[in-house]
């Protein structure tokens, strides 16, 4: 069992947990995740590791609710567990000095963002920092990606906050006005970053993204997270899950993404008929 | 001599073909004792015991079906706890009929069946989770040194019960959130119902045996903080990487793997989905590739779980099968089509990203491969379509890489598992031991288990030499 430690409400639907998992904060690193399961019933689903505190043994999780476990993940607070955790998983970043680096973040992809552009800062990179959402209170953790960055860009689609308009426009303007980007990391919904990459390539620059494809087991064993990248399959619980965006085959990836649609579904009304509404709500 | 006993096995009860093959529950319905008994009559307790060479665990056979004969159940029980600590599970899935069946002298006579050997071991072993648990039964002390074992499955677990009795503390370190490997995730309830198991792992956790869930060696702990804090440790991490034939359509939506497939429904209950949260989708026509037990496992799953058609291509022909004839005939039994001589050249996309059928080809066997099989090729101009919603790769396994790609030191063989003595389980580390899987490539349960007997044994001496410096 892994006891919540902390639990925060940080945009609607969104949530930021401190969780006690010793092992896993000792040996985390940036562009990690853990697979947890939140009850006996539950299953297997992947997190970033937002953050890790290794003397308290806490690791952070952030999540959004979108299906059935993340809302029943929504329903408990601090002092209550959840059932497994196990990690941490994956490949980590590459974090080295680099030069000038361009982060882009959106929706809850800027907790797995997060980490990254704190260790690039901390090895002595000029970091770039652009986040996006649809309205001001989606963009999360705006105040932690600042103390990180050397500049930090917000974008709404609705203008309430920052430029008006979607990350990929201040990509075009940061590259614009003569900044000489080394690397580029680009987090968030499978949409962004698709056109994130597309971006990218109209305007010359690397880029990496972390995929997070349906997984079971999280250790190479099953084969659920497999990604078609440069034309080879390659498993994004152990190859992954950061790859070269520019070579990820992207409209499959959101097809297998959506596999499971008519079944989480089943899962979320069932949860609401038996739960009522949720928390979050 | 005369002879005055049955020429075939005492027949032994099953769930009809008509139900089961709705249901998750298990197939073979097991002897009454009455029924051990009548069978145990038919071994002829033989002095050169051929059986017993047959077993990979050297259990004394004629030693417990001689106390089944004689109304003995508790001895027979005695006899097996000291060989093996998984008879449930072994009585269950090992491939008796190459193993101790084979050489059983009744076999050996015109006309006659072996003992059914398998099934009075889990007759044994059933009976004595049946009654209950004796408090007399202590724990071994646990002063002769501690024992680190990674992975739960059949391997980790005999080294890990034999340590145990031996006197050491043994913690078990298992990645998934279950123990027990591939007997939770990848055998399925009809066949080894997860009770079984849980009660075999909690009898080794009666014997003091720790077991750590969620415990990724490699990555939440390194095998440096192990050799710290153990005397030695035993690597059986299983053959766990799923292969792909890696033909067009692979990663099209209703393609699997069968060690995805498998652990869905096995490990996470997909089955009984929406109580347990993790989804399995109704396919209607499901086409199987591989010709092993997991195939086996996977097509008779797929049945289970509603759909209409299940195929199982196999490239080669029935005589060359290599899953287990009893589940051969079950398959059959339930209803599953076999299309032997043939292989998938292309998983078809309906244009939605979702799987609409395979595309086959016939083949024919051609010169012995160096498995000393015939090699099957395609025959040219017969391909063929099959329709299906759901295919699914039982190809096999290769060496997981996330404890190994975190400890070079250690030997890996060219087919990248780890180089180990096959007599003892020692690796190029001293201290490490490794066995199962991981050591020869997918195989048995009771190989697995063998090679745990061995190295508990050459754990014990290493440790005792080490601390008598």
């Amino acid at each position: 069992m892994f006891k919540i430690v902390s639990k925060q409400k940080i945009a609607p639907k969104e949530f930021d947990i401190w969780v006690e998992a010793a092992r896993i904060a000792k040996h985390a690193k940036a562009g990690q995740f853990v697979v947890l399961r939140v009850d006996d019933l539950g299953e297997r689903i992947p997190l970033t590791i937002a953050d890790y505190d290794r003397e308290k043994g806490l690791i952070r999780l952030i999540f959004q609710v979108v299906g059935k476990t993340t809302a029943a993940m929504s329903c408990l607070n601090a002092g209550d567990s959840i059932k497994d955790i196990s990690g941490p998983l994956g490949t980590p970043s590459e974090v080295e000095k680099y030069g000038t680096v361009l982060m882009v973040g959106g929706g809850v992809g800027i907790a797995a963002l997060y980490p990254i552009i704190k260790e690039l800062k901390m090895a002595g990179n000029k970091v770039i920092t652009i986040l996006g959402g649809r309205t001001s209170e989606l963009v999360i953790m705006k105040k932690e990606c600042a103390e990180y960055s050397d500049e930090l860009i917000i974008t709404t689609d609705d203008g309430s906050e920052g430029m008006k308009g979607v990350v990929t426009e201040a990509m075009k303007m940061v590259v614009e006005r003569g900044e000489k980007i080394d690397r580029c990391w680009c987090i968030g919904p499978s949409i962004m970053m698709k056109f994130g990459t597309k971006a990218a390539k109209e305007l010359g620059l690397p880029i990496t993204v972390s995929l997070n494809p349906l997984m079971v087991d999280g250790t190479g064993m099953c084969g659920c997270c497999r990604v078609t990248v440069d034309n080879k399959i390659f498993f994004a619980c152990v190859d992954g899950p950061e790859f070269d965006g520019h070579k990820v085959n992207w409209d499959e990836f959101m097809s297998r993404l959506r596999q499971y649609k008519d079944e989480e579904k089943i899962s979320m009304d069932k949860f609401e008929a038996e739960v009522g509404e949720p928390s979050w709500q | 001599m005369a002879v005055t006993f049955s020429k075939w096995k005492t027949p032994i009860k099953e769930q009809d073909p008509e139900v089961r093959r709705s249901n998750f529950k298990e197939v073979c319905l097991g002897y009454s004792v009455e029924e051990g008994i009548k069978e145990s009559e038919r071994c002829l307790q033989c002095k050169t015991k051929p059986c017993v060479k047959g077993c990979p665990v050297a259990i004394d056979i004629p030693a417990f079906i001689k106390c089944i004969k004689e109304g003995d159940m508790a001895g027979a029980a005695e006899v097996l706890d000291k060989y093996t600590n998984l008879p449930a599970v072994c009585g269950r899935v090992c491939p008796q009929e190459t193993q101790c069946e084979e050489l059983c002298t009744v076999g050996k006579m015109h006309g006659f069946e072996p003992v059914a050997i398998g099934k009075l071991e889990r007759l044994v072993a059933d009976w004595k989770y049946a009654q209950e648990k004796k408090d007399t039964e202590k724990t071994p002390a646990q002063t002769k040194g501690k024992v680190a074992v990674v992975g739960s499955g059949p391997s980790g677990l005999t080294v890990a019960g034999d340590l145990a009795k031996m006197g050491y503390e043994v913690t078990i370190f298992e990645a998934l959130h279950a123990a027990g490997g591939v007997l939770i995730y990848g055998i399925p309830e009809f066949r080894l119902p997860k009770s079984i198991v849980k009660m075999e792992i909690e009898a080794m956790q009666d014997l003091g045996v720790k077991i750590e869930c969620n415990a990724v060696v490699g990555k939440n702990i390194t095998m440096q903080e192990i050799m710290e804090e153990f005397d030695a440790c035993y690597i059986a991490v299983g053959a766990g990487a799923p292969h792909f034939q890696g033909i067009p359509g692979t990663t099209l939506n209703g393609v699997y793997s069968a060690s995805e497939y498998l652990t869905r429904i096995n490990l996470m209950h997909g089955y009984e989905f929406p109580e347990f949260d993790t989804p399995t989708k109704k396919f209607n026509k499901v086409v199987v590739i591989g010709g092993g037990n997991v195939a086996m496992d996977a097509a008779r799953s797929a049945k289970r779980l509603g759909a209409e058609e299940v195929t199982i291509v196999y490239r080669r022909s029935l005589k060359e099968l290599p899953a287990r004839i009893e589940e051969y005939h079950h398959a059959v039994e339930e209803g599953i089509i076999f299309k032997w001589l043939t292989n998938p050249t292309e998983y078809v996309n309906n244009g939605q990203g979702e799987l609409c059928g395979v595309k086959c080809i016939q083949m024919e066997l051609g010169e012995p491969d160096a498995s000393g099989r015939r090699r099957p090729v395609p025959i040219e101009g017969s391909e063929f379509f099959i329709e299906a919603d759901c295919a699914i790769e039982a190809i096999g396994q290769g060496s997981n890489k996330v404890l190994l790609s975190t400890f070079p030191e250690l030997k890996l063989n060219k087919w990248g598992y780890i180089e180990a003595d096959p007599k003892t389980g020692a690796t190029s580390v001293p201290g490490v031991y490794a066995g199962g899987d991981i050591v020869t490539g997918a195989a048995t349960v009771i190989l697995a288990m063998g090679a745990g007997k061995d190295a508990a044994a050459a754990i014990d001496k290493y440790i005792t030499e080490k601390k008598s410096k």
